[in-house]
């Protein structure tokens, strides 16, 4: 065994019986788990596939949701409508990391002067976080053209997008501001002796390192927006679950909507994967020590 | 109380009078005077909780002080007009938990403030950071992030970003405190060259043998008063106070003097 190859210039050790024995029982235990693993991969597989084909209604479930003839027929358009989604990502994402950021720094400012503007951002963050996404995109997308207002858009898009905004920068906001709140209060007690005002304090010392640490719940939150963008078809913005049900009332075929479903979580995966690897490296890199 | 032994020629660097600091319930500091003159250093001794943070913290305006006054370089600092940031500009501070700032370099933590504070280049901030370096042997270390350093070389590039501004006063706080015993020579080496360089400095420390060595007067603290100070001869050799004896007896029979 390559492994147990001594290193030159040192004695030649020779692995004892002890060694031995332990590792053989070592995998023989890993044989024996991966064994098990598989069996019970595949038993519960059949029992779910006999379970479902086994129910009463799943010829007719099978026409209604997994058609491969609707699936080709939906596909294109879907794919076309994700376009929407995926510029709406795009648009509302830096959006809202810019808000979001903008507000979480207004809750910390220190001064009577910036009472007004604390006590805002406080509102507007309770406010928007407990306003269901839904009830929010309804008033924006047709409370806005109801007024009426001279050049202010009647786009359903631009006003979708718009009421993602408004929501998703409150909970952005909270995220922000648990990574500033985070930093230890000795790491602003540095900058400031170093004479640095406590406005370069935050945008030198503090902000680095909570956005740091925030990576990993906000691309949680970026993964929520990007499904949520299917929600501005409820104002009839032609995206992939709009394009979807257009397909789907007209023949009374749902899979359609699975196609759709389907496209959604093919995106979402690459994100959840990158989430997971930026907190896995940062637990690595804070698994090395340090000060904080 | 005794008074200041000082030899001040000069006008003090720091000076401190009747100042009183509580926390909540607690007092910490009880009218507690103070004077440091030029190029001197001065060792604050005693007991975990005696006050030598706080009172280091108070001089750095790191907290509001609740009653006396303190002066730097003859400026009244605890007028409530006074602009902090530029009395901090004047004062180097060094903690016992080092205090890097984790997501810069060795470098980028010694010339943020030249840059950002006191408006240098960021080739002279870096210029004047490598010459620091390079003269207090931590040449190799520039461009290493913090949390890959020993806890000795940590503290010493925290010594380094405080004389980076060239503060009129230094002010240690139990830097070698969080430091294993064979890391804490090279920092104190460190502190005797600053020294050396003519440095005012106040040191909070529990390193006796140091504090003997190295300072010019020494305060023993008390529950939050000064109840000796004297020249290191004067407070170690001959203490007057029964506490301050007690406080010696048992440092030495610890082992650390």
């Amino acid at each position: 065994m390559t492994l147990h190859k001594s290193l030159p210039g040192e004695d030649t050790y020779v692995p004892s019986e002890r060694r031995i024995a332990r590792e053989r029982h070592r995998r023989a235990r890993t044989r024996r788990a991966t064994a098990i693993a598989a069996t019970s991969t595949l038993v519960t597989g059949v029992v779910l596939f006999l379970l479902i084909t086994g129910s009463p209604g799943w010829e007719r479930t099978q026409e209604t949701f997994f058609s491969p003839h609707y699936a080709r027929v939906a596909l294109p358009q879907v794919l076309e409508g994700l376009w929407l989604n995926l510029r709406l990502l795009a648009v509302c994402g830096t959006a809202v990391l810019a808000f979001g950021l903008l507000l979480a720094v207004a809750r910390t400012l220190r001064g009577p002067v910036f009472f007004p503007v604390r006590a805002l951002a406080i509102a507007y963050t309770d406010f928007f976080r407990g306003l269901p996404l839904i009830i929010c995109l309804l008033m924006v997308v047709f409370g806005v053209p109801a007024l009426r207002l001279e050049g202010v858009t009647n786009d359903p898009v631009l006003l979708g997008g718009a009421a993602l905004v408004l929501t998703y920068s409150a909970y952005v906001a909270e995220v922000f501001r648990a990574g500033i709140e985070s930093v230890h209060p000795s790491q602003r007690a540095a900058a400031r002796s170093l004479g640095l005002s406590s406005g370069k304090t935050l945008r030198f010392v503090v902000l680095p390192q909570a956005v740091r640490r925030v990576v990993p719940p906000l691309l949680n939150d970026l993964v929520s927006l990007q499904k949520d963008t299917g929600l501005v078809s409820i104002a009839g913005a032609v995206d992939a679950v709009y394009a979807a049900q257009i397909i789907a009332s007209k023949d009374f075929n749902y899979t359609p909507y699975v196609v759709a479903g389907l496209v959604f979580v093919a995106l979402t995966i690459p994100m959840t994967r990158l989430t997971d690897w930026v907190t896995a490296r940062m637990d690595r890199r804070r698994a090395q020590g340090g000060l904080v | 109380m005794s008074t200041a032994p000082v030899t001040a020629t000069e006008s003090p660097v720091l000076r401190m009078e009747a100042v009183r600091k509580s926390f909540g319930t607690s007092l910490v500091l009880r009218d507690v005077d103070l004077e440091v003159a030029p190029h001197t250093v001065t060792a604050l001794i005693g007991a975990s909780g005696s006050g030598k943070s706080t009172l280091l913290r108070c001089a750095n305006l790191l907290e509001e002080i609740d009653d006396g006054a303190i002066w730097l370089e003859g400026e009244e600092i605890t007028d409530p007009r006074t602009d902090a940031d530029a009395v901090r500009r004047r004062i180097g501070v060094v903690f016992q938990a080092y205090n890097l700032f984790p997501h810069l370099t060795v470098l980028q933590n010694i010339t943020l403030a030249p840059q950002r504070v006191h408006g240098l280049s960021r080739a002279d901030a870096e210029s004047q950071a490598r010459e620091l370096l390079e003269r207090l042997g931590l040449g190799g270390k520039a461009d290493e992030y913090p949390d890959r350093l020993s806890g000795g070389q940590q503290q010493r590039t925290a010594i380094v970003r405080a004389l980076a501004v060239r503060p009129r006063l230094l002010l240690l706080d139990e830097i070698t405190a969080a430091l294993d015993p064979e890391l804490v020579g090279e920092v104190l080496s460190l502190v005797r060259e600053v020294k050396d360089e003519g440095m005012t400095m106040v040191i909070a420390t529990h390193e006796m043998a140091f504090a003997r060595e190295v300072a010019d007067q020494v305060c023993f603290l008390d529950a939050g008063v000064v109840l000796e100070r004297g020249t290191p001869d004067e407070v170690f050799g001959a203490p007057r106070e029964e506490r301050t004896q007690r406080f010696l007896r048992r440092i030495v029979e610890a082992g650390r003097l």
